[in-house]
C-alpha cells in the first residue's frame, strides 16, 4: 500500500510498469494543472504581489536577498511603528523568506537571471504542485488502491479552499505552510506505521520547517499528541508509537525552539502543553508495559494502581503550582477565540476586527469545497470501517478541523486537506467497485464471503456484488458529471473570486470591456515621488504593509498588530475631533495622513466602513474619551448623512473622507455610493490638515498635517482669518507643489 | 518518565543485591511470588526478573539510560536550586539528556527483539487483528538499521542542542 510510484516502475511485470508510468504522468499533469490554475491573476493583471501581508513578506525577502541572512536575522526595522520600531528579525516566521531567498540564489547560481519579485509571485503556485504530490503520498498511506491518492492529489490541486490562499502573487506564509502541513502528516503516518527513528526524525525536521513558516504549526503540535492520546485510550499502545512519538517530540520541540519568534513558547505556553503531557504519559505507559512483561496480571494491577495514584497526584500538584506561580503562560487570545466565538469580540477587538477571523458562513463550505463537502462524511465512514492507526488520525483530524473551520474563516485552509483525503477515499471506494467490468466468479466470491460474513457489513457490495452494466453505467456517469462540475466550479471560483490582487481593482464598463482601477499604486507612487524619504505616514493599520512595501515610507502602525495601544492611538486620532487629534499627530511626527474612501466608486472596503473598529479599539484603551455609542444616532443607526451625530461629523475620519467631496456634485446632490446616502450640502471644515493628493477615483486621499501657525494662532482662527482675506493664503503655504483637488 | 524509573530501581536495589548472587534461577522466579504480595515484594521480584532475563547488550543500553536520567536529574536539580540563568544552556542540556534517553529507549525497543514491552498489549482485546501486522513491523527493522536510525536521530538532536546552547 505504501508502494511509491517509483517502486512500481522499477520492479514487477510490465503491466505494473506501465501503471507506474501512468501514475507518474498523471501526477505531473495534476501538478501542472495545480500550478496553471493559479496563474489567472498574472495573466489578467500582471506579476504583482497581492493584498496586505504579502507586501511585508516581499519587503522582508528583498531585505534578506540584499543584506544576507545574518543581518536579516538581526533586523531592527525603524521604518515601521514609527516611534517604536519593530524587531522584525525576531518577530517573524522566516521560513517563507528564506525559502524564496534560497530559490533565488539557486536560480542565480544556475545563471538564470530572475527577479526576486517573480520568485515571490510564483512561489505559491509552485508549492501547490508539491502539495499535490504530498497529498498523493498521504492518501496512499490510507488506502490500498492508488486511485485514492491520485484523486486526492487532483482535488487538492484545484480545490478553491486551498487556491484562495495560494494564487500567484499571494505571497503569504500559507503558501508553503500547507505543503509542509500535508507532508509532515504524511511523514508522521509513515513513522507510526513503521516505528522507525528515521521517519520520526524526518517528521520532526519538517515540523521544524513548518514552525519556521507559519503560526498554524500549533495545529500539528496539538493534533499529533491527540492522535497518540486517542490511540492510547483505545488500548493500542505499541513500541512503534513510543518510538515515533518520542522521537518527534524530542527533536521537534528542540527544532521549533530554534526560531527566535517561537523561542521558549513550547515549554511555557499552554497551547503546547498537551504535547508535553502526552510525552510524559507515553513514558509512563511504556514503563508500565515494560514492567508488565515481568509480572502476572494480578500483581501488575496492584502495582499499576499505586503508580497511577502517585503520578497523577504529582502531576496535578505540579500543574497547579506552575500555573499559580505563572511559569506556564495562560492560553493566547487567538486560542480562546477558537473555543468561544464571542471571546474575541468582547476582549480583543483587534483580533475580531480582521475579517478572516470571523465565523464561517454556511455557503462558504460549499463555495470552497463544492461536492467534496458531502463526500467528506462518507470518507470518514470509510475510515471507520478499517480503523487502523492512520484511519484514526483521519477521523480525529476531520472532527477537529471541521470545528475550527466553522469558527474561523481562515481555518478553512486546514480543513481542506483532510476533506480532500476523505472525499478521495470515498470516491475511490465507489469507483473501485463500480468501474470493474468483469463479473467475479466462484472463488473470488467465496473469498469475499469468508471475509465479510463475520462482520455485520453484509450490506456492502462484495457479498452481493453489482454486476449489471446499467447500474455501473449510471453510477460511473453521475460521478463523472460531478467531477466535471467540480472542475468547472473550481475554475469559475478561482477566476472570479480569488484571483484579484486587491491592490489593483477591476471592473467592467457597460460595453463589457475591462476597466482597471489602479488608485492604490497611483497614490503610493505619488508618496514615493513627492514626499521626503522619512515622511511619516499615518493610516489605519490595514495599509501599513503596503505603504512600507510600495511607497517605502515609515508608517505608524501596520498589519503586524503587535502593539495594541499604538493602534488604539491611531484609532483615537481618527475618531476624535481635530483639536484632540492634532496634538496626537504632532506628537507622533506625522507628516501625512492617508485614508481610503470608496464613496465615489462604491468600493465597500473603505475606511468609513472600518471606522467602527477604530472606535472600538481605541475605546478599549480610552473608554472615557472615545465612546462607540456616540457614533450611532439615537435610533442606533450608523449614518453619514444629515442625521449623523455631531461626534461622527466632527471626527477626523469623517472630515478627511468627505473633504471637498460635495464639490464634485451639483449643490445638494452629493451621494455616497457605498452607504447609499445623501450627504449634507456643505463640506466639512478642515483646519489642521490640508489636502495633498487625491487619486483618480478618490479611493486614496492623502492629507498633509499643517505645521504650527506662524503667528501662534490656533488653526481654526487662522483658517477663519484666511477665509476673510484670501490673498495672504498663497504666501503661507508650504509643502508639495502638486495639489490636485478636483 | 525518568524519575519514576529511577525511583523504582533505587528502592529495590539494596534488596536485590543479594538475590543476584544466586545465578540462573529465572524459572523459579514467578512461582515464588504470591498473589497478595506487597508492592515492595513485587518491585523486588521485578528487579530480579529483569537482571536474570536481560541480555548483556541491552543491560549496557539500560546503564546508559540510567546515566542519562542521572545527568538530566542533576541539571534539573541545579535549575531549581541555583536558578535557571542561562536558560538556553539549561534547556539544551536538559533536552539533550531527555532526547538521548528516548532515542536510546527506542533503540532498546527495536533491538531487544520480542523482548519486554514490544507488542504484548496490542495483542489483547479488540486489536487482535492488528497484532500480526504489529509483530511483523517491529521485527522488520534489522539491528543495523535501528542503529543507523539511532545515529541519525542523535546527530540531529545534538546539532539542535549545540545550535541552541548559545
Amino acid at each position: 500500500m505504501a508502494q511509491s510510484s517509483l517502486d512500481a516502475l522499477l520492479k514487477g511485470s510490465s503491466g505494473r510498469n506501465t501503471r507506474g508510468l501512468l501514475r507518474i504522468l498523471i501526477l505531473c499533469t495534476i501538478a501542472a494543472a495545480a500550478v496553471s490554475s493559479r496563474l489567472f491573476s498574472v495573466i489578467r493583471f500582471e506579476s504583482i504581489i497581492h493584498e496586505f501581508d504579502p507586501w511585508f513578506n516581499f519587503r522582508a525577502t528583498k531585505y534578506l536577498v540584499q543584506n544576507g541572512f545574518y543581518s536579516f536575522w538581526d533586523w531592527f526595522d525603524d521604518r515601521t511603528w514609527h516611534p517604536l520600531g519593530r524587531v522584525t528579525g525576531g518577530t517573524l516566521y522566516p521560513g517563507l523568506m528564506v525559502t524564496s531567498g534560497v530559490i533565488y540564489h539557486i536560480l542565480r547560481f544556475l545563471t538564470i537571471p530572475v527577479d526576486i519579485r517573480n520568485v515571490c509571485v510564483l512561489l505559491a503556485p509552485g508549492f501547490s504542485g508539491l502539495t499535490a504530490l504530498a497529498m498523493y503520498l498521504l492518501t496512499g498511506e490510507m488506502a490500498p488502491s492508488p486511485s485514492a491518492g491520485l484523486l486526492a492529489a487532483a482535488f487538492i490541486g484545484i480545490v478553491p479552499g486551498y487556491i484562495s490562499r495560494s494564487v500567484a502573487g499571494s505571497y503569504d506564509n500559507e503558501a508553503i505552510a500547507i505543503f509542509l502541513l500535508v507532508f509532515t502528516f504524511f511523514l508522521w503516518i509513515k513513522a507510526i506505521k513503521n516505528g522507525s527513528i528515521m521517519w520520526g526524525a524526518l517528521t520532526a525536521l519538517f515540523y521544524g520547517y513548518m514552525v519556521s513558516a507559519w503560526g498554524g504549526y500549533v495545529f500539528i503540535t496539538n493534533l499529533i499528541p491527540l492522535h497518540v492520546f486517542v490511540l492510547l485510550c483505545m488500548g493500542r499502545y505499541s513500541s512503534r508509537m513510543y518510538i515515533s512519538y518520542t522521537t518527534w517530540y524530542a527533536l521537534g520541540t528542540l527544532g521549533s525552539m530554534q526560531i527566535p519568534f517561537v523561542g521558549f513558547l513550547p515549554i511555557r505556553n499552554s497551547d503546547h502543553m498537551s504535547a508535553l503531557g502526552v510525552f510524559g504519559l507515553i513514558q509512563l505507559v511504556a514503563f508500565a508495559d515494560f514492567i508488565r512483561s515481568f509480572l502476572p496480571g494480578k500483581q501488575f494491577q496492584k502495582l499499576l494502581t499505586y503508580m497511577v495514584f502517585l503520578t497523577f497526584g504529582l502531576a496535578f500538584t505540579g500543574l497547579i503550582a506552575l500555573s499559580a506561580t505563572g511559569v506556564i503562560a495562560p492560553w493566547s487570545g487567538r486560542f480562546y477565540s477558537l473555543w468561544d466565538t464571542n471571546y474575541a469580540k468582547i476582549h480583543i477587538p483587534i483580533i475580531a476586527s480582521v475579517s478572516e477571523h470571523q465565523p464561517t458562513a454556511w455557503p462558504a463550505f460549499f463555495f470552497d469545497l463544492n461536492f467534496l463537502i458531502w463526500l467528506f462524511p462518507a470518507g470518514v465512514f470509510v475510515c471507520f470501517q478499517k480503523l487502523k492507526d492512520e484511519h484514526v488520525f483521519v477521523v480525529i483530524y476531520s472532527v477537529l478541523a471541521s470545528y475550527f473551520a466553522g469558527v474561523m474563516v481562515r481555518l478553512m485552509l486546514t480543513l481542506t486537506p483532510i476533506v480532500c483525503v476523505a472525499a478521495a477515499l470515498a470516491l475511490s471506494c465507489i469507483l473501485d467497485n463500480f468501474l470493474v467490468m468483469s463479473t467475479p466468479k466462484g472463488a473470488a466470491q467465496a473469498k469475499a464471503n469468508g471475509n465479510e460474513s463475520k462482520s455485520l457489513r453484509s450490506g456492502r457490495n462484495p457479498l452481493v456484488g453489482i454486476y449489471s452494466y446499467f447500474s455501473k453505467a449510471v453510477v460511473t456517469g453521475s460521478v463523472t458529471i460531478y467531477l466535471l462540475m467540480f472542475v468547472a466550479h473550481c475554475t469559475w471560483v478561482t477566476s472570479n473570486a480569488y484571483s484579484s490582487p486587491s491592490v489593483v481593482l477591476a471592473s467592467r464598463l457597460p460595453d463589457g470591456s475591462q476597466f482597471i482601477i489602479d488608485d492604490y499604486r497611483e497614490a503610493y507612487y505619488w508618496l514615493r515621488q513627492n514626499t521626503p524619504d522619512n515622511a511619516k505616514i499615518m493610516s489605519w493599520w490595514d495599509y501599513g504593509y503596503q505603504i512600507g512595501g510600495m511607497a517605502d515610507r515609515p508608517t505608524l502602525v501596520d498589519n503586524n498588530t503587535w502593539n495594541n495601544t499604538h493602534i488604539a492611538t491611531v484609532g483615537k486620532a481618527m475618531s476624535s475631533r481635530e483639536e484632540v487629534s492634532y496634538p496626537i499627530l504632532r506628537q507622533h511626527d506625522v507628516d501625512y495622513v492617508l485614508v481610503v474612501f470608496g464613496g465615489l466608486l462604491g468600493y465597500s472596503g473603505d475606511d468609513l466602513n472600518k471606522f467602527l473598529w477604530m472606535v472600538r479599539i481605541s475605546e478599549g484603551i480610552w473608554p472615557d474619551e472615545v465612546s462607540e455609542r456616540a457614533f450611532f444616532t439615537a435610533r442606533g443607526e450608523y449614518r453619514v448623512d444629515d442625521q449623523a451625530t455631531p461626534t461622527m461629523r466632527n471626527s477626523l475620519m469623517y472630515k478627511l473622507s468627505y473633504h471637498n467631496y460635495q464639490s464634485l456634485f451639483p449643490p445638494g446632490q452629493a451621494m455616497d455610493r457605498v452607504r447609499g446616502s445623501k450627504l449634507p450640502t456643505e463640506t466639512p471644515q478642515l483646519n489642521t490638515l490640508e489636502e495633498a493628493f487625491t487619486s483618480e477615483n478618490w479611493i486614496i486621499r492623502i492629507y498633509k498635517v499643517k505645521d504650527l501657525d506662524n503667528f501662534g494662532r490656533d488653526h481654526s482662527n487662522a483658517v477663519a482669518f484666511d477665509k476673510g482675506l484670501k490673498k495672504k493664503r498663497a504666501a503661507k503655504k508650504r509643502g508639495p507643489p502638486i495639489l490636485r483637488t478636483e | 518518565m525518568p524519575s519514576k524509573r529511577h525511583a523504582a530501581s533505587t528502592t529495590s536495589a539494596p534488596a536485590a543485591s543479594t538475590p543476584t548472587s544466586t545465578p540462573k534461577s529465572l524459572s523459579s522466579g514467578p512461582a515464588t511470588l504470591k498473589t497478595n504480595a506487597s508492592a515492595a515484594e513485587i518491585a523486588q521480584h521485578v528487579w530480579q526478573q529483569y537482571l536474570t532475563t536481560t541480555p548483556q547488550r541491552t543491560l549496557l543500553l539500560d546503564a546508559f539510560m540510567f546515566f542519562l536520567v542521572l545527568v538530566g536529574g542533576l541539571q534539573f536539580l541545579y535549575c531549581i536550586l541555583a536558578g535557571n540563568y542561562p536558560f538556553n544552556a539549561f534547556l539544551s542540556g536538559f533536552s539533550a539528556a531527555v532526547g538521548q534517553f528516548v532515542l536510546t529507549a527506542s533503540l532498546r525497543m527495536q533491538t531487544s527483539g520480542s523482548g519486554p514491552g514490544s507488542s504484548k498489549p496490542s495483542s489483547k482485546g479488540k486489536n487482535a487483528r492488528f497484532a500480526g501486522e504489529d509483530e511483523e513491523q517491529t521485527a522488520g527493522i534489522s539491528h543495523e538499521r535501528a542503529f543507523a536510525d539511532y545515529i541519525f536521530g542523535s546527530l540531529i538532536l545534538h546539532f539542535f542542542c549545540i545550535n541552541f546552547i548559545n
